[in-house]
């Protein structure tokens, strides 16, 4: 389509508007990257002026310092792979269970009408409250942690992903029952397809949530992973550790969203 | 000949916490094979649910429903769906009734050749025009082979000027393809043109109030040369003073 687009003769008015739309785009990139390079430059200086102590904030370089050097001893990956896995495993799992959860409210309204006020008051509960309980029950390790993170993200997904199955045309399922269709088939063919934008955005809003859980499952199992690092390095004073493992958090939480924005594009490509 | 399609003594009743609703009250008819017959009423007089009720969708209270052979059912709205291409939506219905043989799949491509979507078949719905779709959703109903149709408003989510087109198409298919059709319309001249029989029902409760035989003096009968009848515009008064009597 595009390079059709592009034989056509553009007119003077409409490639004065092209420009200024492509100015613009690189206008706020610009600004964005200058914004996070005078971030850095500034509390670097601020550190090494005295501005801001040190020793409570850290600084740039000693993240960086800190950061290579647990990368060459192989901390580094450890405690990120750690944490990776616990949050992928958590959001997926969050996601495909709280889909089948859906699928079942949708499937028999008696059961979703009685479950109706406890997803509400689910919902609106912090998931994090029960992590101690998780802990107690299924021991101090990473089948905790990854409990935890599924449960941050499950209730949401059941809300989310049933409340798309339900705005379904009632015409969409007609047409299944008119060629005889049975119910399976309604949802094989036209409530379940529908609703895969629907089931790939729960798992985007999953990401975030996920890495809640695991967070601050691996604050209270406090064995590995960057949760582990940010909790141990504010004990002893190592604000170093924590504020990299923060910066490291919102790289990963950036690199998850975009992967699955990526996977989003070529599902909507595929189906218009 | 046993009717392809019969109602005797038809009664149904919605109910809703608010009551009870009495939609159709002691209606009788019969569709002979090949005849091509429309139900005319005032909008919400519970034509709709006649057809639900002869697609086995909803029971009636009292009273038979009847269809002799299989049955194709179109909707008021296309209902194609956005994600499948026009051929695998053309599809959908072999598909749900496990009849995806290689021979009605060429069926299905002969039909799209046939009536001009030859070259549309991997497009998807979003890129047709409302008239393209409207012949998609037909054919997906012809390709389970149906003896009986049963048109619910085909046409009434058309703009007026496709609307002609189609319904022209359509009907001309419909009688080329020889199935016996049941066409529920609010739209009086699409009615007289389309069909050798219009049944005009009463306000809700719905009740039988006249079955005009339509006979015109046109030769080739199309739908669109039907309009052009002499006799078209005194069918046309008739039905719509019919009509007209519970509206004012």
């Amino acid at each position: 389509m595009w390079r059709e687009r592009k034989q056509l003769q553009v007119s003077p008015r409409q490639a004065a508007f092209l420009r200024r739309r492509k100015i613009r785009k690189y206008t706020v990139l610009g600004v964005q990257i200058a914004l996070l390079i005078g971030f850095f430059a500034l509390w670097e200086i601020a550190a090494n002026k005295q501005w801001i102590d040190p020793f409570l904030c850290s600084q740039p370089t000693e993240i960086w310092a800190t950061a290579k050097e647990m990368a060459q001893n192989g901390m580094l990956w450890q405690h990120i792979g750690v944490t990776l896995s616990e949050t992928v495993i958590g959001f997926l799992l969050g996601t495909l269970i709280g889909t089948l959860l859906a699928i079942l409210l949708w499937w028999n309204h008696f059961i979703c009408d009685v479950a109706e006020p406890y997803l509400v008051v689910l919902n609106a509960l912090p998931k994090t409250a029960l992590a101690p309980i998780i802990i107690v029950w299924l021991g101090n390790g990473q089948t905790s942690i990854i409990v935890v993170a599924l449960l941050t993200s499950v209730v949401v997904t059941i809300m989310t992903v049933l409340n798309g199955f339900l705005q379904v045309d009632d015409e969409m399922r007609k047409l299944v029952r008119v060629f005889g269709g049975n119910k399976w088939q309604v949802l094989q063919k036209v409530v379940f397809p529908a609703n895969i934008p629907c089931i790939v955005n729960a798992l985007k809003i999953n990401v975030g949530l996920s890495f809640v859980g695991v967070i601050v499952g691996e604050f209270l199992v406090a064995q590995a992973g960057l949760g582990f690092l940010i909790i141990y390095g504010s004990q002893v004073f190592k604000l170093s550790w924590v504020l990299m493992s923060v910066v490291i958090l919102a790289i990963l939480a950036a690199l998850l969203y975009e992967a699955i924005a990526l996977l989003e594009k070529q599902i909507l490509k595929k189906r218009m | 000949m046993l009717p392809m399609i019969s109602l005797q003594d038809v009664s149904l009743s919605y109910h809703s916490p608010n009551g009870e609703t009495r939609a159709v009250s002691h209606l009788s008819f019969s569709v002979a094979e090949g005849e091509f017959v429309t139900i005319v009423g005032p909008s919400g007089c519970g034509k709709s649910s006649i057809l639900s009720m002869l697609s086995g969708l909803i029971a009636p209270s009292a009273g038979t429903v009847q269809v002799n052979g299989n049955m194709g059912y179109m909707l008021q709205k296309d209902q194609l769906l956005p994600w499948r291409t026009i051929r695998r939506n053309a599809q959908l219905g072999l598909e749900l009734q496990n009849k995806l043989t290689p021979e009605n799949i060429a069926f299905v491509d002969y039909m799209l050749e046939q009536y001009g979507l030859g070259e549309f078949k991997d497009r998807f719905p979003a890129e047709l025009s409302g008239g393209m779709r409207q012949r998609a959703a037909l054919i997906r109903t012809l390709a389970v082979k149906p003896d009986v149709l049963l048109l619910d408003e085909p046409f009434s989510a058309l703009d007026y000027q496709t609307r002609l087109s189609v319904a022209d198409e359509i009907g001309t298919i419909i009688r080329k393809e020889g199935k016996t059709a049941l066409l529920v319309s609010h739209d009086i001249s699409e009615a007289i043109s389309l069909s050798d029989r219009v049944i005009v029902l009463s306000g809700r409760p719905a009740r039988l109030k006249k079955i005009h035989k339509i006979e015109l003096s046109v030769a080739d009968r199309t739908p669109m040369k039907a309009r052009e009848a002499p006799e078209f515009r005194a069918y046309f008064n008739t039905i719509w003073k019919e009509l007209d009597i519970h509206v004012a």
